[in-house]
């Protein structure tokens, strides 16, 4: 049992990472949030996961914060917002596919040796799924950086917050005061970031970020 | 006891600071700040007096102020009292002569709240036993005398003074946090007690001494971290550059004493080297800076960074005897340096009042722009005679007595078993003796060009004599030099629990000696009486006197002075202060200061006056700090775009940021 436990969440994490990873290369909108759906998914199921195998019930809440609101509020509200500012057609990157993925394999690598390394006494369970939250997070921190429109980096936050929910529930003892004021808190940010994607559309009509630059007198 | 009542005098001046926030603008303003401010400080003056000739046992008391798990920790022992007896004898001297220099106050709002605050601050750093109290007490002191300076901030000069006093301070505060910080090592154990207890390995002892040398160095005016001082002390009104010259150097020096002497453990010989040789430095340079100046405070200020060069070599040699196992020696020159701290203050205090009493009286602080004030202000001009004789260590004043007893340490140094030691010790000994003759020189300047001579200008042709409180003030100070000077013995033996518990040994007691003597170590050796000076100084210039008016017509006559055949001579054709110093200004200037003079003649015929211009230039300014200065303004002027970024580069930062710290820390072997 005790291996049969371990190897899910290892499943389910590693997949995790993997879907980080389809998340780099999408160039269209429709289908990077369809992949991000899949990520909250999946971040739901590990989250259920390790309650079972913690046996902490409080932990299914917090995968069913994450199943409604990342894996189905907001992929649909970035649909309709999509829908309604007519970008879904837009194809943007700052980074070319190749790099992303390399930067993307090298930051994996550098999260596995530096988790591995300082978490030496740490519970195997724990560990694994640290150093994969881990990857996560600068995969998602990746992601904020390559890309330009606004839609993909709300995406990129969203998938960086998910690494941060794995990391939380994989260590025992995170009350779960922490883990709903973390999600209520990206709920926010995502309403906000939102409101702001409308602002900024309609005063430049455009949510790529080059138009911000431009209004501040930076490029010609 | 003594604890209770230093710390309710700490918070009754904090209480004060507040008062005066309150009632600022009404004109009982003034009296009542300074009137609480020198009851206060007397009576921990008489508290801190009482503990240091009692028996001085450390007390030690928590507060429950401060940070939650450490509280905060004040003790009193025989050094901490020693240096509240030295900084409340001068907020006292302060407050009374505020009481009556006060009332010329421009803007006494700007003055008030803060200078209970100041002297607050400085009564707490004495005070403290753990690093925390200590620092928040030594950057609340930095900061309230910070605003004391910019209190005419008018004056585009007090802007730049306040700007560079700041710097210096908080980069001070910086090195004695880590010094600190290094003290407490890993476990965080701020308390002083816990520090003693376990004290740092040779290595981060060394640091910590480079740390305190920079950090109290800074504060005190060591050479060449001086540079804020000359600036800051001027700007303040006079009865705080009193304060800041004549104690908060000494706080300073606490501070130093308070690490390389009780917190750190025992010494390595070496130790005393820095010190030495700063010292020496300062001593030298305080004074050639201040015979170049003709601004009377400013000139005086750089005198202070002169006397905390001595009072760093009595330091330094203690070190030195104390890392032999010299304790007796130690014990001297400990006592000598301690000694010349509370001289110090005593007549830097007295000197500064002065200055203030000529600001008051005509408005100047040039000395070119004075002349002939002996004439109008006899009592000042009597009263600065004596700290100008004070300061230039003549017998039989207070600060002969202590150059003298640290001259003694000098001359012990050839049992010194280290060779660098005795190939300093000498030369510093010579740097000593050369800063004393200059200092000397210096004073003569001072109280030629300001007090003799005619007016040289209206305002000092029609100056008035300061007021009854001030005078008062000074008196107290010029008869402490006088009791300091005949009675030393009394205040060595008050110093010598200092000395028994930081140098190992006390200086021989004083107390039987006959005729008031000192005999600092044996009396085979050399031994001083300054009482025996005094009155022989008075009977022959009693006899001198009246030995003239009686053999001689003892008829006034005024007479015209001999003016070299011109008819109406100007005042302006006087020695002037930089006419005095130019001789000096050649033998040390022209290589130190780079002086430069350009005579200008105009072709015969020509009614064009000739003109002389002297350019001096700081070496000091100009390598260390302008260098820095420059540095700063290139990296931040480059550091600026940093403000223009993209969004993403933001972002792109913080990534890099991230990896980076990861990467040291997956790299870390």
């Amino acid at each position: 049992m005790r291996g049969l436990t371990f190897d899910i969440a290892h499943l389910l994490a590693g997949s995790l990472v993997l879907v980080s990873f389809l998340q780099l290369y999408q160039d269209r909108l429709y289908a990077l949030l369809n992949i991000f759906a899949l990520h909250a998914l999946l971040l739901a199921l590990s989250v259920a996961w390790q309650a079972y195998a913690q046996n902490a019930p409080h932990l299914y809440l917090t995968a069913a914060i994450a199943l409604i609101f990342k894996a189905i509020v907001i992929p649909v509200a970035l649909h309709r917002i999509i829908v309604r500012l007519g970008i879904h057609r837009e194809i943007e990157k700052a980074v070319g596919v190749g790099t992303a993925m390399l930067l993307g394999i090298g930051l994996v690598a550098l999260a596995m040796v530096v988790m591995l390394r300082v978490t030496a006494e740490a519970d195997p369970l724990a560990r694994e799924d640290l150093a994969f939250a881990l990857s996560v997070v600068l995969l998602g921190l990746l992601m904020m950086v390559t890309r330009r429109n606004a839609v993909s980096q709300v995406v990129g936050f969203m998938s960086l917050e998910n690494g941060l929910v794995l990391a939380a529930t994989g260590a025992k003892g995170m009350p779960l005061v922490v883990e709903i004021s973390v999600a209520f808190s990206i709920l926010i940010a995502f309403i906000v970031v939102g409101i702001f994607l409308f602002r900024i559309r309609e005063r430049f009509d455009t949510v790529d970020l080059h138009a911000l630059d431009r209004r501040r007198g930076e490029r010609p | 006891m003594t604890l209770i009542i230093a710390s309710s005098c700490a918070a009754v001046l904090l209480a004060v600071a507040a008062l005066a926030v309150g009632i600022g603008r009404s004109p009982a303003a003034t009296p009542t700040v300074y009137g609480l401010c020198l009851g206060a400080s007397a009576v921990s003056l008489a508290a801190a007096v009482t503990h240091l000739l009692g028996t001085p046992t450390p007390i030690e008391a928590t507060l429950p102020l401060g940070l939650p798990w450490l509280g905060a920790h004040v003790r009193i022992d025989a050094l901490s009292a020693f240096f509240l007896a030295v900084v409340d004898l001068g907020a006292g001297a302060a407050s009374l002569f505020a009481l009556g220099y006060g009332r010329h106050e421009l803007a006494p709002t700007r003055v008030l709240p803060f200078y209970p605050a100041f002297l607050a601050g400085m009564n707490l750093v004495v005070l403290a036993d753990d690093a925390f109290t200590f620092l928040v007490s030594w950057e609340f002191m930095s900061l309230s005398s910070w605003a004391l300076v910019m209190a005419h901030h008018r004056d585009p000069d007090n802007l730049r003074a306040g700007y560079v006093y700041l710097i210096m301070a908080s980069f001070g505060t910086l090195a004695l946090l880590l010094a600190f910080g290094l003290l407490a090592g890993p476990d965080g154990g701020y308390a002083f007690a816990a520090i003693r207890n376990a004290p740092p390995s040779s290595a981060l002892a060394a640091l910590v001494l480079i740390l305190a040398l920079i950090g109290a160095g800074s504060k005190a005016g060591l050479v060449p971290l001086h540079a804020w001082l000359p600036l800051a002390h001027p700007a303040a009104p006079s009865q705080v550059s009193a304060l800041m010259s004549g104690v908060m150097t000494k706080v300073a020096v606490y501070g130093f004493a308070r690490i390389m002497f009780d917190l750190v453990g025992s010494p390595a010989w070496w130790w005393s080297l820095p010190v030495l040789a700063l010292g020496g430095v300062t001593a030298v340079m305080g004074v050639l800076y201040a015979l170049m100046q003709h601004d009377l405070k400013r000139l005086l200020a750089y005198h202070t960074v002169e006397n905390i060069g001595i009072i760093f070599i009595g330091l330094g040699l203690a070190l030195a005897f104390k890392a032999y196992h010299m304790s007796l020696a130690a014990a001297l020159a400990l006592t000598a340096g301690l000694l010349h701290a509370l001289n110090h203050s005593v007549f830097k205090s007295l000197l500064f009042f002065g200055a203030g009493a000529l600001l008051t009286a005509t408005g100047e602080r040039d000395m070119e722009r004075l002349g002939g004030l002996i004439h109008r202000m006899p009592q000042t001009a009597f009263m600065f005679l004596v700290g100008c004789a004070a300061i230039s260590a003549l017998p039989p004043l207070n600060g002969f007595v202590s150059e003298w007893l640290t001259f003694q340490a000098i001359l012990l140094s050839p049992q010194l078993p280290s060779w660098g030691l005795t190939l300093l010790v000498p030369t510093v000994g010579a740097l000593l003796a050369l800063s004393a003759a200059l200092a000397a020189a210096c004073f003569v300047k001072a109280f030629g060009i300001t007090f003799l001579g005619r007016p040289r200008t209206p305002v000092a042709a029609k100056a008035h004599e300061t007021d009854r409180l001030s005078l008062a003030a000074m008196s107290f100070l010029a008869a402490l030099c006088l009791v300091l000077g005949i009675m030393p013995g009394v205040f060595i033996d008050a110093l010598a629990p200092v000395a028994q518990s930081f140098a190992g040994a006390r200086m021989p007691v004083q107390a039987g000696v006959d005729w008031l003597s000192i005999v600092p170590i044996a009396e085979s050796r050399s031994s001083y009486n300054g009482l025996l000076v005094f009155l022989f100084m008075v009977i022959s210039g009693t006899l001198a006197a009246s030995a003239i008016h009686r053999l001689a017509s003892d008829r006034l006559r005024r007479a015209p002075a001999w003016d070299c055949g011109y008819p109406d001579s100007s005042p302006a054709t006087q020695y002037s202060a930089s006419s005095f110093a130019q001789p000096i200004r050649r033998v040390f200037g022209t290589v130190l200061f780079r002086a430069r003079e350009h005579a200008q003649m105009p072709p015969p015929g020509d009614p064009r006056p000739a003109r002389l211009t002297v350019v001096l230039r700081d070496p000091i300014w100009e390598t260390l700090y302008a260098p820095i200065a420059g540095a700063v303004g290139w990296v931040t002027e480059h550091l600026n775009r940093l403000q223009f970024l993209t969004i993403r580069q933001f972002l792109s930062l913080v990534f890099a940021a991230l990896v980076i710290l990861l990467l040291v820390l997956a790299l870390w072997p």
